[in-house]
């Protein structure tokens, strides 16, 4: 039986090409890796070699013929020992029609569709209320207790970063790591952030869980893309078998005349990805309780800190197995009249806010969502069902930030019980300015969230 | 070699019928440097390379149903037909991807040999990476880090002469790569990665090297591909002659025919029957590979978070 020669794809999109050109006649022999044909595809002119070997009995398909359809028959090779009669056998009725050409996404691209959409249907993990002895501590020591807690408790936990060992952290969050834990497990590395990350994401593919500090979320733009197409991606990629079990954690967002290219909310870029985790806690008692928990997470989790938080004090349950669940928004202060939510310093700024509306005769009800991805949407809206109104906050930028995925979210489910527009309250949408006047205009304050939430209420 | 050589030339055609999508880059013309350096390595050590990864997944002797599998994208193949050519992995084998960003894979590699030297393992990572990877900087990072915490790596540059159409002449301000760790005090060597021997010592001394706690080790393999960067390539920037030269002068498969047939004394006979093996194997790979059923529209959603 002749074997017969196919119009083949020769680009990811190419479905027809033109056969420009033959390199062997009828009853040329051929052997595996001869060049047979030219074809113009959507993109270039390519040489098609052979793949088998024989001779060639007839061709189908002249040259310059144009639309010419992926697997089209252009071709009948003889194989050893054929000759020119096995012609009539060859089964042409079986070639496809010239639209068949397959397609292989093409019967699923409905799916998405239907789907559920998992950044807002997280199921809300159960969290225990604490009632034993609590202890006051700021959020930087609530942080690294976080960290020796779980490199005690598990030796495949380590810390990596710049200066987080001998200088004790640019910050001062791994004070005493060095001391404890030695410099296997607490590693200054240079300043190469694009590297260390995709060291540690190595190292997490292999089992160990690396806590990976940026000494700020605006040199992880440097290792985006290890976070991005290496950590968050490969589970999936892998269908199910490599796992990321890292922490990149840090101070994001505006510190205080720092700048533009030091000051910057990334809480939106990687809220977008699928595949990652991401927290942004305001607490120390929930900075501590998340961050156990994103260390002991299975998937990669960017963890957001504030550097302007990292002195304020705060109760912190007096244990060392203190977990925070990871995606359950938490209501920081109850109320009826409309509903402030917000993440990080910004919840702080809300329950300012919030203290001045109370005076006004207007309760505020302020969310501290905590996750970002997965988000509770769920407490949001059972507080925009009791209230009606949403003022959302973030020191972000407004373009395709939080705010604005939270408020296309209400519309999806709490649409009926709207009495006004979702209000954004977010950073100006330029550069962070160096000058403290600029500074303090381009950053949203407690008196912007109080006049949002006055508006949403049609209150003077 | 001959498994992948076939390998290879049955995606290729598979990807001429439409059965493999997207981007596919072939590893005919390389297959000496994984064979060669897989015989340097022992099943607890590690692997990983860039996208044109089948002939280095098959050379640590993962399936070629499921390698094929999910070449076509079926549930059969080994990330379930939701990576595709570029992204397969096997703890099993030990083998971490398949990375489709050029160059992520060298400090992830680095990573994996911090990891084996953390858990006190005695193991070695051999990350991979082409003539074009080579001059990124996450590259330089990752030497820079190999070498000060002295991990257990070997850098395996294939230097095929082309990144994607760009020749190293064009590309690399010096041509000769081995000694792009020398800033950091890692040797490096050239080797004829054509020639599978040659290979496979050179890749003896620097696992040994990089096993002993002396750090990373770079290896420079000479080697050629046949075929274009991808599917979609015209290869308009080199000759045929070019091509035709290699094939004819320094082919892998040929050469170690010829070791074979005239120096060790095996029979013709014993090659034939391990072409018709390795055809076996192929047709098999084929076959499973379109027949797996495509995945279930659930898997749309499984396997995002752990």
């Amino acid at each position: 039986m002749p074997i017969e020669i196919l119009m083949p794809a020769l680009s990811p999109t190419m479905t027809e090409g033109k056969l420009l050109k033959w390199h062997k006649n009828e009853g040329d022999a051929v052997a595996s890796g001869d060049v047979m044909a030219e074809i113009e595809t959507d993109k270039a002119t390519m040489e098609v070699e052979a793949v088998e070997e024989g001779k060639l009995g007839k061709i189908l398909v002249a040259e310059g013929t144009d639309n010419v359809a992926v697997n089209a028959p252009i071709a009948l090779l003889l194989e050893d020992g054929e000759d020119a009669s096995a012609l009539d056998a060859a089964p042409l009725a079986t070639a496809p029609a010239p639209a068949t050409a397959p397609a292989p996404a093409a019967e699923t691209a409905a799916a998405p569709e239907a789907a559920p959409a998992p950044a807002t249907s997280a199921p809300a993990p159960a969290e225990t209320e604490w009632d034993g002895p609590s202890v006051t501590l700021t959020v930087r020591e609530a942080l690294r207790d976080a960290m020796a807690e779980e490199m005690r408790r598990d030796p495949d936990v380590f810390l990596m970063g710049e200066e987080v060992a001998q200088y004790q952290g640019a910050y001062k969050i791994s004070q005493g790591l060095l001391e404890e834990f030695g410099a296997k497990r607490v590693i200054d590395t240079p300043i190469t952030e694009h590297g260390f990350a995709g060291v540690g994401v190595g190292a997490a593919f292999y089992g160990l869980k690396p806590i990976v500090e940026f000494m700020t979320f605006n040199f992880a733009m440097q290792a985006v893309d290890h976070i991005v197409n290496s950590a968050a991606k490969t589970r999936y990629m892998s269908g199910g078998q490599v796992s990321s079990p890292i922490v990149f954690r840090g101070p994001n967002g505006a510190a205080a005349r720092v700048a533009a290219q030091h000051s910057q909310c990334y809480a939106s870029w990687y809220m977008h990805l699928p595949g990652l985790k991401v927290v942004a806690p305001w607490s120390a008692a929930d900075a501590k309780g998340l961050l156990k928990s994103a260390i002991r997470d299975p998937n990669p989790v960017v963890f957001l800190e504030n550097e302007v938080m990292y002195g304020q004090s705060f109760e912190v349950p007096d244990t060392d197995d203190w977990t925070v669940p990871i995606g359950k928004a938490k209501i920081v202060r109850p109320g009826k009249d409309v509903t402030i939510a917000a993440f990080s310093i910004m919840v702080g700024k809300a329950l300012e806010a919030a203290e001045a509306l109370a005076a006004e005769g207007i309760e505020a009800e302020v969310i501290d969502l905590r996750s970002l991805r997965p988000l509770d949407t769920a407490t949001i809206v059972d507080s925009v069902k009791k209230t009606n109104r949403l003022v959302f906050a973030e020191e972000g930028w407004p373009s395709a930030g939080v705010g604005a995925e939270i408020a296309a979210l209400m519309m999806e489910h709490a649409f009926d019980w709207l009495d006004a527009p979702v209000k954004r309250v977010c950073g100006a949408d330029v550069p962070m300015p160096y000058a403290a006047n600029l500074e303090k205009l381009a950053l949203p304050q407690a008196t912007n969230i109080a006049e949002a939430a006055k508006q949403v209420c049609y209150a003077k | 070699m001959l498994e992948i050589r076939r390998f290879e030339e049955k995606a290729g055609q598979m990807y001429g019928m439409g059965l493999i999508g997207g981007f596919c880059h072939l590893y005919i013309g390389q297959e000496a440097v994984v064979i060669g350096m897989q015989a340097a390595v022992t099943d607890r050590d590690t692997v990983l390379t860039s996208y044109r990864d089948h002939g280095h997944m098959l050379a640590r002797g993962m399936d070629p149903k499921g390698v094929m599998a999910e070449l076509t994208g079926r549930r059969g193949g080994y990330s379930k037909g939701k990576g595709g050519s570029m992204h397969m992995f096997s703890q099993e084998k030990g083998f971490y991807g398949g990375h489709g960003i050029v160059a992520a894979q060298v400090p992830i590699g680095t990573g994996i040999a911090f990891a084996h030297k953390y858990k006190d393992e005695n193991a070695v990572c051999l990350t991979y990476l082409g003539d074009g990877a080579i001059n990124q900087g996450q590259v330089y990072e990752s030497f820079n880090m190999a070498a000060l915490w002295q991990l257990p790596v070997v850098y395996v540059i294939e230097n095929n002469k082309y990144a994607m159409g760009t020749s190293i002449e064009r590309g690399s301000a010096r041509t000769d790569l081995y000694h792009r760790g020398h800033a950091y005090g890692i040797p490096g060597a050239q080797v004829d990665g054509m020639d599978v021997v040659a290979v496979k010592k050179a890749g003896e001394l620097a696992v040994a090297h990089a096993r002993s706690g002396k750090g990373p080790y770079i290896l420079e393999m000479h080697t050629y591909r046949y075929r274009g960067h991808s599917m979609s390539d015209p290869a308009k920037y080199r000759t045929k002659e070019e091509v035709q030269k290699v094939r004819q002068e320094r082919d892998p498969i040929e050469r170690l025919r010829g070791v074979l047939l005239d120096e060790a004394g095996v029979e013709e006979a014993k090659l034939k029957d391990i072409d018709r093996k390795v055809k076996a194997i192929v047709t098999e790979a084929a076959e499973f590979a379109q027949h797996s059923p495509e995945p279930d529209a659930s898997e749309l959603y499984t396997d995002v978070y752990a």
